[in-house]
């Protein structure tokens, strides 16, 4: 089984793919309004975490989707 | 409360609006066209005798006794074959018409048992009640001669008596009571559309034969049950009622089963139920049912049912007995400790598509206000959250369109992934009356279903790969704009002009013509092409669609596609119309509706949303979480990570219905605590904690949502079994846990509900007993609710084209596993079985079996009936072999019904990439033959059943 930022990383890229075919300028706010809108908390900060890391694996709509989502989201802590 | 005796017509009711007015017993009478005297008489109040006619079906004419006599006409012309004409005068009784109905009752009663006391129809037998009618009292003829009623005359083997048929295990067949009316022919035709009855011979020799002269259970019979209704003698009658004689008062209600929700009058003797009755005043089922709500209730008093609650610290140990307050604090003790010990987002729970609205509503409100967090989800995941997603992108809603007597203005039917025959069954009747009368059938399927072969239906059918929905529909798309069959009037004014020219431009791309894609799609491109013209321009085109197009990794880019479609062509706005899913369950709509979304308030408004969040957070006098949770898929992800700990199950199996069993299996297992809220020790309840015993839809009030939206009453007949119904289980929960709830019946907790949700405002208890049911939105705008939708505009204001990209699923063929696996479901099973399997429904389908197509089969040595080994990357399982061209070459397909089978060790955890609705249409497979069960089955089998061991009771002290 994938590793759990494998998992995340693999389910951003496949939203990336729906936008894609509607070009770059409308994919990039796509994707980052639809993860903003039905991922949890934990699962941003995950794929966050994973973005400081170098964002592996990445396509590049998603990647720069997440950049802007990233800065524009404040994510209760943890506990 | 009283038995709910509903008028019988005689004849069908004439939809004509010419208004007709005739004088009945010097009564003037005024109906619509078309009517039949003895109708227009019933109207009027004055009951024809009858006996060969019957609301349900057309007339046929054939016993005589509803004859009157018309002034100016000669003779005494049946009054049911005969219409109504302006002017006509007639008399219902007169010497003449009393000695002809004499007469003719006389010969019936000549040929007829003369048991009416303990017979199983007494109280309830038309022929008795004509009898009455007609003033029989004495009959000439007797019994010497030629009869039906007799196994022996004259000592001599009587060749025309029949014995008793009881093969269907709800209904008996006595040929010896029957009077061969050919009602209940004509109920299995024309309501049913099977076709399974004939009368065979002539004159005396005529009999019903089921088939072929095959017993009822032997022969094409579904077992719907509606020859049963139609019948007026004890001929054909539900077993349970010879078993508990006549019901003295009934209750109307709704079917438990799936997306269609039947009326139902339960018919009942004291707390017991005699039998179940389609009710005609159903808006959805207009008096028609299928085998599952009409029979199989029997596991609501199944003895595996759980009656007391039970706690244990590990799943290891054996289950125990406690009162209500132990299971309870319990419980809260530990999903508290969880939260404290991992954080309050740790806990979450799963609403059930079974349990009411107002369960549903309280499941939700307990984890987003008690718990703290919005880790809730449903099933419906599993199914339909591609729909709710597509639908509300493209037209601002995620519901059905349509109701479903839309149907009858259908002039192209459209049904892709989805198989109503088996699934739906009563709209698929309804569907298929109107495809007899000439509307035409396009079916999208793998696999020839059984819409495909029904009787005197022709359809066109695009026998797709899995996994290529997208393809199709698009190809669909790319016919209709490059053929110019775009209903350019009606996308300029209700659509976004420049978004449709985009999507019309991607869409007439040569890449997506039929001819191209058929490489990937196997479907023939002329057949795609005629398919395409045929919608577009056959007259009132219908989508209907299941779960064959969501259960994809593409499965809502298929849901946008659909929708597209449907705009491109003007199908969306009046009744015919429509993109309609087709719910799996009885409460799917229901339990998207009521916020079972982990980023859903109830009514689909995002929980990020500031307004909305505040209306709840001062109704509830708590502050909400405005981050979403997490979807089932996620919340396994999680538990197995170590982050969510804790998880309370409504009325769901989530370990068989999910994908993937074995992660589902690491998942339950990783959690500190599971509680289960169900009728059954449920395979989910292997790995739970605490159980709480369920109650069945029989024992509580509350309300079903169905696939049209429309909101129906579920009424409480019998007093829980458990002590206490659903909504009270998860008030008293919420109370052990710090969080009150006050409700003292399920209609305060509908008032709140409309009060914080603007589509549901105008709904109530009272409302629904005034109006039977109503579809939401039902608000001040539309205070008797909306039976069709975006009628003047899309509710999103203009509907919105979004290119669809077929983007091929991962989950891909190869040397290793070179066949398409796909699932599907079975008419007298539901779901995973749960029930259906506690009640004689297994006699239809004992076990899941893989269809395979010869070709297949025997490239692997396989047999019809052997068991076979079916692999895919995620597990093994072993169940047997069906050999049928049904599936295409390359193409495998099983149902999902039975536990041993465990289907979804096989499927992966491939999901649909706006929704994580699971992959459960294709997985990769390999076949080969085997000697029996895997050692998966085993060992599941073995922690199942040692699971499942509840300790004896101690001694009280
Ligand atoms: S039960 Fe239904 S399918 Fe079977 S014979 Fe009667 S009407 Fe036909
Ligand atoms: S079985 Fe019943 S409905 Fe059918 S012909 Fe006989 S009496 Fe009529
Ligand atoms: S299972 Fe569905 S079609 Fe059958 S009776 Fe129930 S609601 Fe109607
Ligand atoms: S009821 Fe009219 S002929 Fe039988």
């Amino acid at each position: 089984m994938s590793s759990p930022a494998d998992r995340l990383v693999y389910m951003a890229n496949q939203i990336g793919t729906f936008f894609r075919s509607q070009g770059h300028d409308k994919a990039v706010p796509g994707i980052a309004d639809h993860i903003k809108k039905f991922w949890d908390p934990r699962m941003k900060r995950a794929i966050f975490a994973h973005l400081d890391a170098g964002g592996t694996g990445l396509e590049p709509n998603v990647l720069e989707a997440l950049t802007s989502l990233r800065q524009t989201t404040s994510l209760p802590a943890a506990h | 409360m009283s038995l709910i005796e509903e008028i019988d017509y005689g004849t069908p009711r004439s939809k004509s609006e010419t208004m007709v007015t005739l004088t009945i017993d010097g009564n003037e009478v005024t109906v619509p066209e078309g009517t039949s005297i003895m109708r227009a008489a019933m109207d009027a109040g004055h009951q024809i005798p009858k006996l060969c006619a019957t609301d349900m079906v057309d007339a046929f004419g054939s016993c005589r006794l509803c004859v009157v006599e018309i002034e100016g006409r000669a003779g005494t012309p049946a009054s049911c074959t005969t219409p109504v004409m302006n002017g006509l005068v007639v008399h219902t009784q007169s010497e003449r018409l009393k000695k002809l109905r004499k007469g003719v009752m006389e010969l019936y009663i000549s040929d007829h048992p003369l048991d009416c006391l303990t017979c199983g129809a007494n109280g309830d037998c038309e022929l008795q009640d004509m009898a009455g009618a007609v003033g029989l009292r004495d009959v000439r003829y007797g019994y010497e001669g030629e009869n039906h009623v007799f196994a022996k005359s004259h000592g001599e083997i009587n060749a025309a008596w029949m014995p008793k048929d009881e093969s269907n295990p709800y209904f008996t067949y006595d040929p010896s009571k029957c009077i061969v009316c050919s009602r209940c022919v004509r109920a299995c035709e024309e309501v049913q559309g099977t076709f399974a009855l004939t009368i065979s011979g002539r004159g005396f020799d005529s009999r019903v034969s089921p088939g072929m002269s095959e017993s009822f259970l032997g022969s094409e019979c579904v077992s719907c049950g509606a020859c049963v209704q139609a019948c007026p003698t004890a001929t054909l009658t539900e077993k349970s009622v010879i078993e508990i004689g006549q019901p003295e008062h009934s209750v109307v209600t709704t079917c438990a089963y799936c997306g269609v929700g039947c009326t139902f009058k339960a018919e009942m003797r004291g707390e017991e139920v005699v039998r179940m009755v389609p009710y005609k005043d159903g808006k959805a089922n207009r008096g028609h049912s299928c085998v599952k709500g009409r029979f199989a209730w029997g596991y609501t008093n199944h003895k595996e049912r759980i009656l007391n609650p039970m706690i244990r610290e590990r799943i290891e140990d054996p289950w125990r007995e406690v009162s209500w307050d132990e299971a309870f604090s319990f419980a809260a003790a530990r999903m508290r400790g969880i939260q404290k010990k991992y954080g309050r987002d740790a806990i979450g729970g799963i609403t059930s598509s079974r349990c009411t609205n107002e369960e549903t509503y309280l499941v939700q409100k307990l984890i987003r206000a008690g718990f703290g967090n919005n880790n809730v989800d449903t099933c419906a995941r599993v199914c339909h959250s591609p729909t709710g997603y597509g639908l509300s992108v493209t037209f601002g809603t995620s519901a059905g369109t349509q109701d479903f007597d839309s149907v009858e203005n259908t002039d192209v039917a459209m049904i892709i992934g989805a198989n109503p025959a088996s699934a739906h069954p009563v709209f698929a009747s309804r569907l298929k009356k109107r495809l007899r009368q000439g509307a035409k059938l396009i079916v999208v399927d793998p696999r020839r279903t059984e819409m495909v072969e029904s009787p005197h239906v022709k359809a066109l059918h695009l026998p797709l790969l899995p996994g290529t929905n997208v393809a199709v529909v698009t190809a669909l798309a790319h016919v209709i704009v490059t053929e110019g069959l775009v209903n350019e009037a009606f996308v300029r004014e209700r659509c976004d002009w420049s978004e449709f020219e985009e999507w019309a431009a991607f869409v007439a791309q040569p890449k997506h013509s039929p001819e191209a894609t058929a490489i990937l799609t196997g479907v023939d491109p002329q057949t795609l092409r005629e398919a395409a013209r045929v919608y577009a321009t056959g007259g009132n085109g219908a989508i209907y669609y299941g779960l064959g197009v969501t259960e994809h990794s593409q499965g809502s880019t298929t849901v946008i596609a659909i929708a597209n479609l449907a705009m491109a062509t003007g199908n969306i706005g009046r009744p015919g119309v429509g993109v309609n899913p087709l719910r799996g369950q009885n409460n799917v709509q229901g339990s998207c509706d009521m916020g079972s979304f982990p980023h859903e308030l109830p009514g689909y408004r995002h929980i990020a949303g500031d307004a909305v969040r505040e209306q709840f957070e001062a109704m509830w006098d708590v502050k909400l979480n405005p981050e979403p949770g997490l979807r089932i898929p996620n919340m396994f992800d999680a538990a197995i990570e170590g982050t969510f700990m804790g998880l309370y199950v409504q009325g769901e199996d989530i370990l068989q219905s999910d994908p993937n069993t074995k992660h589902v299996v690491a998942a339950l297992s990783a959690m500190e605590c599971v509680i289960v809220h169900d009728l059954f020790l449920n395979e989910t309840a292997n790995y739970a904690h605490v159980f709480l015993p369920g109650s069945s839809f029989l024992e509580k009030d509350g309300t079903f949502t169905n696939a049209e939206r429309r909101i129906q009453r579920v009424r409480k007949v019998m007093s829980p079994k458990n002590g206490m119904a659903d909504w009270e289980v998860t008030i008293a929960l919420a109370k052990a846990m710090g969080f009150e709830m006050n409700y003292r019946h399920p209609s305060e907790i509908m008032d709140e509900i409309a009060a914080l949700t603007p589509t549901f405002a105008g709904v109530s208890y009272a409302k629904l007993e005034e109006l039977g049911s109503v579809q939401w939105p039902c608000n001040e705008k539309a205070p008797e609710g909306t039976p069709v939708m975006h009628i003047d505009g899309f509710v999103r204001g203009k509907g919105k084209f979004i290119v669809t990209e077929y983007v091929a699923t991962d989950e891909r063929t190869g040397p290793r596993f070179p066949l398409l696996l796909t699932t599907g479901r079975i008419l007298s099973q539901y779901n995973v079985g749960a029930q259906t399997r506690r009640t004689e429904n297994v006699v239809w389908h004992a076990e899941d079996r893989l269809e395979i197509h010869p070709h297949d089969a025997e490239l692997r040595g396989v047999r019809d009936g052997d068991w076979v080994r079916l692999q895919s990357r995620a597990g093994e399982t072993t169940l047997r072999a069906e050999i049928t061209d049904r599936v295409s070459p390359g193409v495998v397909y099983t149902t999902f019904h039975h536990p041993d089978t465990q289907a979804n060790v096989i499927t992966t955890d491939y999901s649909d990439w706006a929704t994580n609705c699971p992959e459960y249409k294709v997985t990769a497979v390999q076949i080969s033959p085997s000697n029996g069960p895997s050692d998966w089955q085993k060992s599941y089998d073995e922690q199942a059943r040692h699971s499942r061991r509840i300790a004896p009771a101690e001694a009280a002290e």
